[in-house]
């Protein structure tokens, strides 16, 4: 009799101790997707696309960037949350034998102009001081919305530029410069105004690794096409349009970019192996040093994307602050 | 009996002055306007007409009186602000009749694409370059040359570039292009670099200055070619003619070449197909252009296609010369100074003297009369052979043309003498240093008036500075007179005027006897003096009233007392 009620009580403390088990594991399971939820810090995403150079056959920056535009379109990020600064208007330029096209590949596949692209700063709007404005904020109160950069603490910013550049600046419409120091005291400006939670800065120029070689704000991340002293090269010319129609990086980056979807799960690291010196002819580079992930656990639909996360689940869920992460965003 | 009493004769008579009241070649321009409109263009005329200052004997014309057409290309999305011109020139000498078929198939060709962003103009002209001018100047509403030309009803905006077309045969061995224009001005650098491109893209073989392309440039026969090409540039930019229509086009800075198709004894032969692909590429390029060609050198010398001497390079070479009629005068200066401080502390030293000595009052007295006496002699030199043709011809029996030249020659020739008439007319108290003073005026007149020529027209200041530098610095009335003397006709304008119609044919491998040289050099005279009144060149104006005085002086130091 004792045996038999011995044993019921330890069945009862085995059953128990296996439910409490089982509970703490679907508990720490809750909490790891919770966990994944917040996993990066950042809640809205923009993008701020610039092509510096007008002329005809500059047809190649004007390509690059509305690429660009439409893989950041495609994977989610609204009209309202890019500012697209294009410094000539190729679709409709008289010189264009095939009118609002603008094309990415000499097969003609690819109509990168769409038919509801919204430029936002146009011909000889674009302008060192308009994009040094756009970035920091400090617009006229005359500025329409689509104008603006109404990014706050919790936005990643894709920034991509394009254009003729050298050693240490980018050439804005072949009139006047930017320099890299300028360009990284604008991120400073940023950063200080808690208008970005992470930066990715793209740059497709000659000696595009220059631009972001000053850079000295936190959680920046720099891609460029080709390091100091190397020349970015363009793809391949169009005897039909007249004009070289890409630039080789930008052309593999848009290829790269076709095969991700809004679920997909590639890392940045699949991003810096992109155009290897045997395509690309120059050396691509990248600058990680400030950004505080890792970038193999940072998405590509972290920048070029606007993925909203919604999780649904029926457990309860205590949050807790994150006393560290506050702590280090108050300090600095 | 007489001339008109024989029917076959008389019949004759008749056929030929009504032959000479008949233009002997006229555009045919209703053909032309019609032909220009089925392609597609909107066709324009323009009537101009001419009386030369004396008959043109090369071109057999006096009164010129001619049509121009012209049609434009409209750009289909643009809005005429811009334009390129195609234009070929015909003239009674030069039918071009090739050249105007081509560009009739290239309006057509055109007229097909969407991608044109400037309007194409094609223009027809007759008289050659008097057809040009007028064409331009009414397009341009100035009058600067005393041209009629009735006011174009059809404009389209302002001319970015043209190219000027000449064809010979309907095969084509080989192009030339030519790049001189008027008074030495040259296009932009780029123009030059796009046709050498499309020759390269085209494999057309193309020549500058009628010579190829030397392969070799590691031994001696690669640079002794270009060192040629460079001196036949050198002499066709300073004569200053417009060396095609393109010439006249550069004055209005509209970039310019003319492209001018040989057909000589060569076994590999293109046709009018492939010079048509080129100018076609040309224009497609023109076409993608926003702004004017300005990136490149407007002042370069060219050795070959491939290569060119730019002005940063060049220019130090002129300085150096000028710079040793500076020291010259420097030392004269100096000179003028010693000489004048000795009497000066002399006078001191006796007693009170004159404050001033009076070597330098009268030295400044005669200063002016040679001044004075020479450029009224060069403006005799400008002025008379044109106004007093008609005086000439009623006292000798020379044509017009003759007259003219022959007042020139004569009116050089009397410069000579000057120096015993001037002596005459000045006291003869001109004391010995008086001569330092007339050469130091002489060399600071003539080393400005080669630095100001060598800045526009470097080739001619060059040349100028090369003949007449040695011989002016050397002068002196102490010395071996005849040998300086002969130094001095040798370097005259006039001189080296001759000397470089030489070397011209020389170098273009056709030499001349002595008398074909005379010949050709009297026939330059002419044409240079025609050039002035009829296209506004300059060369003449700067030797009679410029240089000529200032060599006078000189000649006038030489033969002082």
């Amino acid at each position: 009799m004792v045996a038999s009620c011995f044993l019921r009580k330890c069945l009862t403390a085995l059953a128990g101790l296996l439910l409490l088990s089982f509970g703490s594991l679907a508990a720490s399971q809750i909490e790891d997707q919770t966990e994944q939820f917040f996993r990066s810090g950042h809640t809205n995403n923009w993008a701020v696309l610039v092509c510096t150079s007008r002329f005809w056959f500059n047809y190649r920056h004007v390509a690059n960037t509305l690429s660009v535009y439409r893989s950041v379109k495609r994977l989610g990020i609204p009209d309202s949350h890019i500012v697209l600064m294009l410094a000539d208007d190729m679709a409709c330029n008289p010189r264009n034998p095939k009118p609002a096209t603008v094309f990415s590949h000499k097969n003609m596949e690819l109509n990168v102009y769409g038919d509801d692209v919204e430029v936002d700063y146009r011909s000889y709007e674009v302008t060192v001081e308009n994009f040094l404005r756009v970035l920091t904020g400090r617009i006229p109160p005359s500025t329409p919305r689509s104008k603006r950069l109404l990014s706050d603490d919790r936005s990643n910013i894709l920034i991509y530029m394009t254009g003729h550049g050298g050693n240490g600046f980018l050439k804005f419409q072949d009139s006047e410069e930017i320099t890299n120091i300028e360009l990284a005291d604008a991120f400073e400006q940023m950063w200080q105004k808690r208008r970005y939670n992470e930066l990715l800065f793209i740059i497709d120029t000659c000696q595009g690794a220059s631009m972001y070689e000053r850079f000295y704000s936190p959680n920046i991340m720099a891609l460029a096409s080709s390091q100091v002293g190397e020349d970015s090269l363009s793809h391949q010319p169009d005897p039909a349009i007249g004009v070289h129609l890409m630039d080789r990086y930008t052309f593999y980056v848009l290829e790269f970019l076709e095969e991700i979807n809004p679920a997909s799960q590639t890392n940045m690291n699949d991003l810096f192996q992109v155009c290897p010196k045997s395509l690309c002819v120059s050396t691509p580079g990248h600058r990680t040093d400030l950004f505080q992930r890792d970038p193999k656990n940072v998405l590509i639909t972290d920048f070029f994307g606007s993925v909203r996360k919604v999780e649904i689940t029926t457990e309860t869920i205590r949050l807790q602050p994150d006393l560290g992460n506050m702590e280090s965003r108050n300090q600095s | 009996m007489g001339l008109l009493s024989d029917p076959v004769r008389r019949r004759a008579l008749a056929r030929l002055v009504l032959r000479l009241n008949a233009p002997l070649w006229a555009l045919p321009v209703a053909w032309l306007e019609r032909t220009m409109r089925s392609v597609g263009l909107e066709v324009y005329t323009q009537s101009f007409s001419r009386k030369l200052p004396f008959p043109d004997e090369t071109r057999e014309r006096y009164m010129v009186a001619g049509t121009n057409v012209y049609g434009i290309l409209r750009a289909p999305r643009a809005a005429s602000t811009e334009s390129l011109v195609l234009t070929v020139p015909c003239g009674p000498d030069s039918a071009n009749s090739q050249a105007v078929g081509l560009l009739l198939a290239l309006a057509a060709h055109f007229r097909g694409q969407i991608y044109w962003a400037k309007d194409i103009i094609f223009l027809v002209t007759e008289q050659d370059l008097l057809g040009t001018e007028a064409w331009l100047e009414a397009y341009h509403d100035t009058n600067v040359t005393g041209m009629q030309s009735s006011p174009l009803q059809g404009r389209a905006g302002a001319i970015q570039a043209a190219l000027a077309l000449e064809l010979s045969s309907d095969v084509v061995t080989s192009l030339d292009v030519a790049v001189e224009g008027l008074n030495g001005q040259l296009p932009n650098l780029d123009l030059l670099n796009l046709f050498q491109t499309f020759c390269q893209k085209g494999g057309l073989l193309c020549t500058l200055q009628g010579k190829l392309q030397p392969q070799d440039w590691t031994s001696v026969d690669g640079p002794l070619q270009g060192l040629q090409t460079l001196l036949l540039m050198t002499l066709q930019q300073a004569s200053g003619r417009p060396h095609g229509a393109h010439g006249l086009f550069l004055r209005y800075r509209v970039e310019a070449l003319t492209i001018r198709g040989i057909n000589s004894f060569r076994q590999y032969k293109y046709d009018l197909v492939a010079v048509g692909k080129a100018l076609e590429g040309m224009f497609r390029k023109l076409n993608h252009l926003l702004e004017r060609l300005h990136q490149s050198f407007f002042f370069y010398v060219l050795p070959a296609l491939s290569r060119f001497v730019s002005i940063g390079l060049y220019m130090p070479a002129a300085g150096f010369l000028l710079l040793v009629l500076g020291l010259k005068a420097l030392e004269l200066w100096m000179q003028l100074h010693e000489a004048g401080a000795g009497p000066q502390e002399a006078g001191g030293a006796s007693g009170p003297g004159p404050p001033l000595p009076p070597a330098q009052s009268v030295g400044l007295a005669s200063l002016v009369a040679p001044l004075l006496i020479s450029q009224a002699m060069g403006l005799a030199l400008y002025v008379l052979p044109v106004l007093g043709q008609h005086v000439a011809t009623q006292h000798f029996p020379v044509a017009e043309a003759e007259a003219v030249v022959l007042t020139l020659l004569a009116i050089y020739a009397a410069g000579l003498a000057l120096p015993h008439s001037t002596h005459r007319v000045m006291s003869a108290q001109a004391p010995d240093r008086g001569w330092m003073a007339l050469k130091l005026v002489a060399l600071i007149y003539l080393a400005l008036q080669l630095a100001c020529v060598a800045l526009t027209n470097f080739s001619l200041g060059f040349l100028l500075a090369a003949t007449m530098v040695p011989a002016a610095a050397l002068t002196h009335p102490c010395g071996p007179r005849p040998l300086y003397a002969a130094l001095l006709v040798l370097t005259s304008p006039a001189a080296t005027l001759l000397g470089c119609l030489f070397l011209w044919r020389e170098l273009q491998e056709a030499p001349l006897s002595l008398a074909e040289g005379w010949q050709l050099f009297l026939a330059a005279l002419a044409q240079g003096v025609l050039d002035h009144h009829t296209y506004g060149a300059l060369l003449f104006p700067l030797l009679a009233l410029g240089l000529y005085p200032c060599w006078l002086l000189f000649w006038n130091v030489l033969f002082w007392k």
